[in-house]
């Protein structure tokens, strides 16, 4: 893989080269080379596969270079698994010598490499991993979620929607029994009961459950409002299939997260995800033209519309390119980079509105609810139907206050007893 | 009451196809004395076959007998390489091991990393309405074919001359070989069923379970359990096996989800500890 | 070709190189060789039981990874002392091998294989569930080196000499009475028994033994890697150290250094230029089995009279 990559980026970096003569004090004048790392095998692999194709649709598009410098890419797999993870960071970090890293999809995997990060100091950006605390109270200073998010930041409006939009008052939440799944069900379970609701049950399936049956039977006994599901990949595939196929669909209302709905996993599936209603900052659906220029681009590139992998590692890019040309390539300088990435704000998104991070390096979003419905051409995608602007990390909450409660965990939900 | 039903079928139905699985393993294991670890492989692949070729032609059958044909060949070149290891057990296992990883990554290159699901013929798309219980027929269906195929593989054992054969292979191999059996041809139609069978398996299954790149080994996991318990070359073993299986992995992830490994390991741990041959095996 | 003589000088030589290596070399291969003797002391502890007392098992993973979960929780969850951490992790890998090899040792064969995978599986299981305990998928993190051990060539040198020491360690045990009792086991366990030994106590306390390595390799693990997460405990942990084995000769002990030299090169060399490393390691594992099933030092060494 990195061969080949080599070669194609040495015929632009020759182009390139008349961009470094335009720079007039460039501090180094070497090739700027980025870690990408990504599940290309394992479980997770088909999302792995989007976040390098959303990260190279900026390069394609855009040309390899930022800052009068010529860009190298160097891609490794981490096989869905921390220990491959932390191997293929220290490679890439001692061995390839890159200047910063990027990328990794399952949170467990970027906990790892962020701990080698932080004794190594290498910048590391992670416009995917969604551990809460990488921006709370584990905070590492060079560890930024460049165009990412965090777990709860979009289950807390969706909890607020849930009670006084949809009027729902009992829910069940049933969710991945991983600290993704524990995040966002937190967040969706706090702000929800804060408002009044209850959290009637709360089920926890384990990462890879061939069969849901046992849990609808639960949920069917418990009869509430509504049903949050919190699912990724094969399991989000498998639930929304089984859902539909036990006749749950349509007698109980679901609403999902962000990854439930994402179309990595509804592209594969045929009408049992219309009508979902999800949160998220990105849907794939909506109108305004900077979002559609994206999706239509990605379509063309890679035949399938993007789902929040692509889209992330795509926007991640324009972000840091953004940053390296303001630097004019000076990247050495990790502290006067590390600033000038947080500074920065991104007039360009394809989410049509500009972005910038918080004080904690975690970015602001509009979060959009959103609803799976059927395009002319057959295929489903989510389209917004109400937004709650300017959502941080941490919702309505003062940060210093947010942060003395604990983590999300099984444990604790913030479930506000009433 | 109805909570406790709903949980029956979905043991039974999970049983059903743990048996296809099982069954091909346990005969291989049986009459080879091989543990044929690339058996989850097989199951997965075979999914896969039946999947892209349901894509092209539109038809169910079509594509799970295009995986029974492709599956069986590969036996044939799997039993081929096994030859090599000279009939040392653990050797013979060991290879199936190698391979198992090899057809894997094959699978993963040709096929991709996405989930996908096999698509379940038209007429069995729907749902049954019973009690209180919206129960899809597909499920429903494969318990059908379970049934019917271990049927058939009972019918096959106790009342033709090839299961005789095959009886007497698992029982006493040197014995019938002195008899003037042709065993290497016994052993090569037996481990062309094993592989037949783990391939519907997989096409069935691949519909309701769906199909991505660790499918293969959690449905090994699975069938070593059932073929354990049930123990090494039986049949009866192998439904039993596979029942008990499908109710603890059912039943315990909704009342010990923090322990639904344990809740099956842990019996077969203690049973292979203190009772190596499984509830109907034969010791090797 | 060559005999246990010649075998005593080349290990003697390749230790030398072993020493001069750091002078000549970055830091990333440096890691990489430390990476190596570790697993080298795996393979070794994996070889006693499956080489000389002839189980062949496939929870030496298990026992390994267990080690490195009790070290990096002594330090980072207890706040102790890194050395301390090291004696309680090998203390854990004595404990689950005490467990496993009491329900394992009265099978032999391929249903030991099989029983071990399924010990080893819970073991998993229980890694990736007790989240209170493990981390669950997250696993467990943090810096525990002491300062002494901070840069990559002290970290080197330590566990070259610590693999020295279990080297030598494990050479003395398998050719004592009680390993050459291993032996006899493995050829005729009814014989020894009527001779009065006590097969199974016997048994027992070798899978302890060859525990007590398993655990010293995921000691050094934890401070290698200053992680552990449930793939650290996985089959495919097992299966590794197994092939290392496989590669290297059951049953020649050093040739456990050759097969975790050849894996670890392999890994790293193949991965650099396609994403196919499983097919190769799959393959290695088939063709090793068919054309070399004594191992590279195993075909080495009977080759000489």
């Amino acid at each position: 893989m990195d061969r080949r990559q080599f070669i194609k980026t040495s015929a632009v970096g020759g182009l390139g080269i008349f961009g470094a003569f335009e720079s007039t004090f460039a501090q180094s004048t070497g090739p700027i080379k980025i870690g990408l790392m990504a599940p290309l095998t394992g479980v997770l692999a088909a999302g792995g596969k989007e976040i390098v194709e959303g990260f190279n649709l900026f390069w394609e598009l855009n040309g390899k270079k930022a800052g009068g410098r010529e860009v190298q890419i160097f891609i490794e797999d981490d096989g869905s698994n921390p220990d491959i993870a932390l191997q293929k960071a220290r490679k890439l970090t001692e061995q390839t010598k890159v200047d910063f890293l990027v990328g990794n999809l399952l949170a467990n995997t970027g906990l790892a490499v962020a701990e080698y990060a932080k004794t190594n100091g290498i910048p590391y950006f992670i416009p995917v991993i969604a551990a809460d605390d990488l921006t709370q109270r584990a905070r590492i200073p060079n560890v930024i979620r460049v165009a990412g998010y965090s777990a709860s930041q979009t289950t807390h409006p969706l909890g607020d929607y849930a009670y006084k939009k949809l009027g729902f008052r009992k829910i069940v939440t049933i969710s991945q029994d991983y600290t993704f799944g524990h995040e966002q069900c937190g967040g969706l379970s706090q702000v929800f009961t804060e408002n009044g609701g209850t959290i009637l049950s709360q089920l926890w399936n384990p990462l890879n459950t061939q069969d849901f049956s046992s849990y609808f039977a639960q949920i069917k006994s418990a009869k509430p409002d509504a049903v949050f599901c919190m699912q990724t990949g094969a399991d989000a595939n498998r639930f929304l299939q089984q859902w539909t196929s036990f006749g749950m669909k349509g007698k109980i209302p679901l609403i999902g997260a962000q990854n439930t709905t994402d179309q990595s996993v509804i592209r594969s599936l045929g009408d049992e995800p219309e009508g979902i209603i999800s949160a998220s900052f990105f849907a794939e659906g909506n109108p305004v033209p900077a979002t559609q220029k994206f999706v239509g681009e990605y379509n063309i590139a890679n035949k399938q519309l993007p789902s929040i992998y692509g889209f992330t590692h795509y926007t991640a890019a324009i972000w840091l390119v953004k940053a390296i040309n303001k630097l004019n390539g000076n990247i050495e300088n990790r502290p006067l980079f590390l600033d000038t990435i947080k500074k920065t704000v991104l007039e360009e998104s394809p989410l049509g509105k500009p972005v910038r991070l918080d004080n904690y390096g975690n970015p602001i979003y509009d979060v959009f609810i959103r609803k799976v419905v059927k395009r002319p051409d057959g295929k489903y995608w989510n389209v917004p139907i109400d937004s709650y602007p300017n959502v941080s990390q941490f919702w309505t909450y003062k940060p210093e206050e947010y942060m003395k409660q604990p983590p999300y965990s099984r444990t604790f939900q913030g479930i506000k007893k009433s | 009451m109805t909570f406790f039903f709903f949980q029956l079928l979905n043991s039974l139905t999970f049983a059903a196809l743990l048996f296809l699985v099982a069954s091909g393993f346990t005969l291989i294991f049986g009459l080879m004395k091989i543990v044929n670890l690339a058996h989850g492989a097989i199951y997965l692949l075979g999914g896969y076959i039946t999947y892209s070729v349901i894509t092209m032609t539109g038809n169910f059958f079509l594509g799970i007998l295009a995986a029974v044909v492709a599956l069986a060949l590969l036996g044939i070149f799997e039993q081929y390489l096994l030859k090599f290891a000279k009939g040392v057990d653990l050797r013979q296992v060991l290879i199936t091991l190698g391979l198992a990883v090899m057809i894997n990554d094959i699978s993963l290159v040709l096929f991709g990393g996405d989930t996908l699901s096999v698509p379940v013929p038209e007429f069995l798309k729907t749902s049954v309405d019973f009690y209180d219980i919206t129960y899809p027929k597909y499920r429903l269906f494969v318990l059908l074919f379970g049934i019917v195929v271990f049927i058939f593989l009972m019918l096959l054992m106790n009342k033709t001359k090839l299961g005789a054969l095959i009886r007497a292979g698992v029982d006493d191999r040197e014995t019938i070989e002195a008899l003037g059996v042709n065993i290497s041809r016994i052993f090569l139609i037996t481990f062309m069923l094993g592989m037949a069978l783990a391939a519907i398996a997989g096409g069935l299954g691949g519909a309701f379970l769906s199909l991505y790149p660790t499918a293969d080994s959690e449905i090994l996991v699975f069938s070593l359990a059932v073929v354990i318990i049930g123990g090494r070359g039986s049949l009866l073993g192998a439904a039993l096996g596979s029942i008990i299986v499908a109710s603890l992995s059912t039943f315990g992830q909704v009342w010990f989800p923090e322990l639904s490994y344990f809740v099956i390991f842990g019996p077969m741990a203690l049973l292979l500890a203190f009772r190596p041959n499984g509830l109907f095996g034969k010791p090797i | 070709m060559i005999n246990k003589k010649h075998l005593f000088k080349i290990l003697v030589l390749l230790l030398l190189i072993g020493l001069v290596v750091p002078f000549f070399t970055e830091s990333y291969v440096i890691s990489l060789c430390s990476l190596g003797f570790i697993y080298a002391i795996f393979a070794m502890s994996i070889d006693v039981l499956a080489g000389y007392a002839g189980r062949t098992s496939l929870c030496h993973g298990a026992i390994f990874g267990s080690a490195a979960y009790m070290t990096i929780y002594h330090v980072t969850v207890s706040g102790g002392d890194p050395l301390v951490a090291a004696i309680y992790g090998i203390i854990m890998a004595m404990i689950i091998s005490l467990i496993f090899a009491a329900l394992a040792v009265r099978t032999t064969g391929v249903y030991f294989l099989l029983l071990t995978l399924a010990l080893g599986m819970i073991v998993w299981g229980i890694c990736q569930r007790w989240t209170s305990v493990t981390g669950g998928e997250n696993g467990l993190r943090g810096n525990i080196r002491p300062e002494w051990l901070m840069s990559a060539e002290h970290f080197y040198y330590f566990v070259l000499a610590l693999l020295v020491i279990s080297g030598l360690m494990m050479w003395r045990f398998v050719n004592s009475p009680f390993g050459l009792g291993l032996k006899g086991i493995r050829e005729s366990e009814s014989r020894m028994r009527s001779l009065g030994y006590n097969t199974t106590l016997h048994l027992i306390l070798g899978f302890v033994i060859s525990g007590i390595g398993a655990g010293l390799a995921g000691v050094l693990y934890a401070f290698f890697n200053s992680f552990v997460s449930p793939s650290s405990v996985a089959l495919t942990q097992s299966v590794k150290g197994l092939l290392m084995v496989l590669v290297g000769g059951v049953g020649t002990l050093f040739g456990s250094l050759v097969g975790a030299a050849v894996l670890i090169s392999l890994e790293n060399l193949v991965s650099s230029f396609t994403q196919r490393w499983p097919f190769v390691m799959g393959l290695t594992f088939v063709l090793t089995m068919i054309f070399l099933p004594s191992g590279i030092v195993g075909k080495l060494l009977t080759n000489k009279r």
